[in-house]
């Protein structure tokens, strides 16, 4: 035999789940919302997305590039930021500003710190927050959904702005479910959202506790701090960006708790500070801030729930003996 | 009762259905002084011997110690240094076979008196933890005061993929383990008997049910074939419910684990006089071309063990002593079949082709799959951060280093490389701790 053998540490053999898959899946799921986007705000949606997409890419290779590290836009982790951080957009967007927010997400939030699962913050949420902080004319101006007549825009209120205000007239839930209100391009037809995240749940890229905690926690306390209203509780968890945060990104692997007890506290933390800034806040959204906030807690949380050690004797026994 | 958690790993148990041949034609048989833990044997004979099929080659050195036995008849070629894959040099008695396998004659059926002779006689039987640990046995039954063990657990988990040598073991020597069951009875008193089989065998849970019946305080436990069913601490969890504390032993919570092929090779010395001179080993692999079951001398090359299975059917680019999870890739086929040796895989190039490791994307998979709880990315800072008391913090040392970390991982991290050195910095820490 010419040919040497290879020695390596065991297992010898891995699953087939890679970073790159896992990315994959999570495209595949936007892809409902995506479509959702499309039909709801005109192909102006698929544009801006795809601006985003490209930013994210192109910056994260570039930085790649000038820092000297290996580029990995391979793992298609620059195009899921993309998709996330235009879903996260008015489709009235400028393209510029759409291109400092892709560049913001990829270069100050994630390469920054190390790329790809170094990041202690949610590149698109923080982004999302930046461009709304910098820029928040275009990023408060929401269109009615006009379908592929997007001729001209007609602004409109979202429902959370308009259930803020205290208008009666609020759209109907049904409406809601299906995304024909204004609002962020990606995030308000939840139904679409919905099929994604069980996508995401039936691939096991990811779990229940994150989605399953944030959701129920914004309906308990909708319920109960509106006069135990069905209505006012389902209008909350289907308005705004709830779905597209509590499945897509509060589930962030980087930066959110990796145990199951950790992504419950996740959730129902990311729940009580988003129905906070919602009711008594004065923004009439809170989601991306609950999620920052929380993303900023993850190592407490991470420590906090811990996974308890098998037989395990306390540090101060094993000096001891 | 909790499950302790785990990966499902593809079985691969294709030769479950392949009884044992013999392999008896070799052209060299080679006798490595460290074929368990604890002090190497020391040889007893010279350049020159003549020896027969069950010759004591080597004595055991110390109390944790093992002899060794010729596997063929012949003679005494050299005693010479070899490598092992551990990486380390020792010596090795290299027999120059006679190809008559005449077996020793004087070896005879043991007579046993009492606790002490039995677990005397383990002890000379050369058997040492034969799932592939290579603990010496008759060390493992000397626990004192039999009173001490309330339950033994056999195991016949095989959790491993493609290995299925204890499948065979409780197929075609059922009789050899119950054997082994009673003289466990009669002389450690062992009230409780469970023998623990993975959901994912029906013949082998048959095969023990059968034998359980005839006895009392014996019973077959069905396990789910969950990797590592199989590892000590996971399987004394799911048989009896107890839990092993951190730096104990089995024994400390009055259990016992016996693989099975070790039960029913002790039995076999007893009945017969004929120590542990051979091994049934599956010899499978993406590069074999007869994948099967062979009762192997211990002693044999690997190389002679593969052309005994029709040779490669492509260029073999990794071979292991064992399973995929847990088993050791060697450098060369020089090296001889071992005690402890219960597989041999040959995986083609492209099975064997070496992944790339990405950034950790902290998705938990590891932290979330792993038996004993751990994290193998705080293990990771940990190490990183080089503070021993961080790593005692995490149980780094807990680690068993069964793979469904690095198994699971998708970016495909080295981790349970890297727990293994932890375990090994964390080690050398707390030794020099204890020498001040």
């Amino acid at each position: 035999m010419d040919q040497k053998l290879q020695i390596t540490v065991s297992p010898h053999i891995r699953s087939s789940i890679t970073t790159g898959g896992i990315m994959l899946d999570v495209v595949i799921a936007l892809l409902p919302a995506l479509a959702a986007a499309v039909w709801l705000f005109g192909a102006r949606a698929l544009y801006i997305t795809a601006i985003c997409v490209l930013a994210c890419v192109l910056s994260e290779l570039i930085f790649q590039l000038i820092t000297k590290r290996t580029p990995s836009i391979g793992d298609l982790s620059a195009v899921v930021t993309g998709m996330l951080l235009a879903f996260n957009l008015p489709v009235s967007i400028l393209e510029w500003q759409a291109i400092v927010g892709s560049v913001v997400a990829i270069v100050i939030v994630k390469q920054l710190f190390g790329g790809i699962g170094c990041n202690f913050a949610n590149p698109a949420i923080t982004a999302r927050i930046v461009l709304l902080l910098s820029f928040s004319q275009s990023m408060t101006y929401w269109t009615k959904p006009a379908g592929f007549s997007s001729g001209d825009l007609i602004s409109s209120a979202t429902p959370l702005a308009l259930a803020a205000q205290g208008t009666e007239k609020l759209p109907p839930l049904f409406d809601l479910a299906i995304g024909k209100h204004a609002g962020c391009m990606g995030e308000t037809c939840a139904l679409a959202l919905l099929i994604g995240g069980v996508y995401l749940l039936i691939r096991r890229v990811i779990t229940w506790h994150t989605p399953v905690a944030f959701i129920g926690t914004v309906f308990l306390i909708s319920f109960f701090a509106g006069d135990f209203s069905l209505e006012t509780a389902l209008y909350q968890i289907l308005s705004g960006g709830l779905m597209l945060g509590a499945f897509f990104m509060a589930t962030d692997y980087a930066t959110s708790p990796p145990t199951g007890w950790g992504k419950l506290l996740f959730g129902i933390g990311c729940g009580v500070i988003t129905v906070a800034i919602r009711l008594w806040g004065t923004y009439p959204e809170g989601v991306s801030f609950a999620i920052l906030i929380m993303n900023i807690l993850t190592p407490y949380i991470t420590k906090l729930c811990a996974r308890k050690v098998f037989g395990a004797v306390r540090a101060e026994k094993v000096q001891k003996t | 009762m909790k499950r302790m958690k785990g990966v499902s790993v593809p079985h691969l148990k294709s030769t479950a259905d392949s009884a044992p041949t013999y392999m008896t034609d070799l052209d060299i048989a080679i006798y490595p002084m460290t074929q368990h833990i604890g002090a190497p044997a020391t040889p007893v004979r010279q350049k020159g011997d003549t020896v027969c099929v069950g010759t004591l080659l080597a004595k055991g050195t110390g109390t944790v110690s093992s002899p060794i036995y010729s596997g063929v008849s012949g003679t005494v070629e050299k005693i010479e240094e070899v490598l092992l894959s551990s990486g380390n040099y020792v010596p090795a008695v290299f027999i120059k076979p006679d190809g008559a396998m005449t077996p020793d004659p004087g070896l005879a059926p043991v007579q046993l008196t009492d606790t002490k002779s039995f677990v005397e006689a383990v002890r000379e039987s050369g058997v040492v933890g034969l799932g592939g640990a290579g603990f010496p046995t008759g060390v493992k039954l000397d626990v004192g005061d039999p009173c001490r063990i309330q339950e033994i657990v056999i195991n016949g988990a095989e959790c491993e993929p493609y290995i299925t040598s204890d499948t065979r073991t409780m197929l075609d020597r059922s009789q050899d383990i119950l054997e082994g069951i009673h003289l466990l009875q009669k002389y450690l008193g062992a009230k409780k008997i469970i023998i623990g089989v993975e959901k994912n065998k029906p013949q082998c849970i048959r095969a023990m049910k059968q034998i359980a019946g005839s006895g009392g305080g014996v019973v077959v436990k069905e396990l789910p074939s969950i990797y590592p069913q199989g590892a000590e601490k996971v399987l004394i969890y799911h048989t009896t419910g107890k839990v092993v504390p951190e730096g104990g032993l089995p024994i400390d919570v009055g259990v016992i684990v016996l693989n099975c092929t070790t039960l029913a090779t002790i039995a076999r010395y007893i009945r017969t006089g004929m120590p542990l001179v051979d091994k049934c080993v599956t010899v499978d692999g993406s590069a074999v071309a007869n994948p099967q079951n062979v009762i192997v001398p211990i002693g044999a090359t690997l190389q002679a063990v593969f052309d005994f299975c029709g040779g490669f059917k492509s260029q073999p680019g990794k071979v292991l002593y064992g399973g995929p999870m847990m088993g050791v890739s060697v450098p060369d086929l020089h090296m001889p079949v071992l005690k402890q040796t219960n597989a041999l895989l040959a995986l083609d190039v492209r099975d064997a082709a070496p992944v790339d490791a990405t950034n950790c994307i902290r998705c938990g998979r590891c932290t979330n799959i792993c038996p004993i709880g751990l994290a193998p990315v705080s293990i990771a800072v940990a190490y990183g951060s080089g503070s021993m008391e961080a790593l005692q913090k995490v149980h780094a040392n807990l680690c068993m280093e069964c793979g469904c970390c690095s198994y699971v991982c998708p970016a495909k991290r080295p981790l349970v490389q890297q727990n293994k050195l932890a375990k090994a910095a964390l080690a050398a820490w707390h030794k020099q701790k204890s020498k001040k």
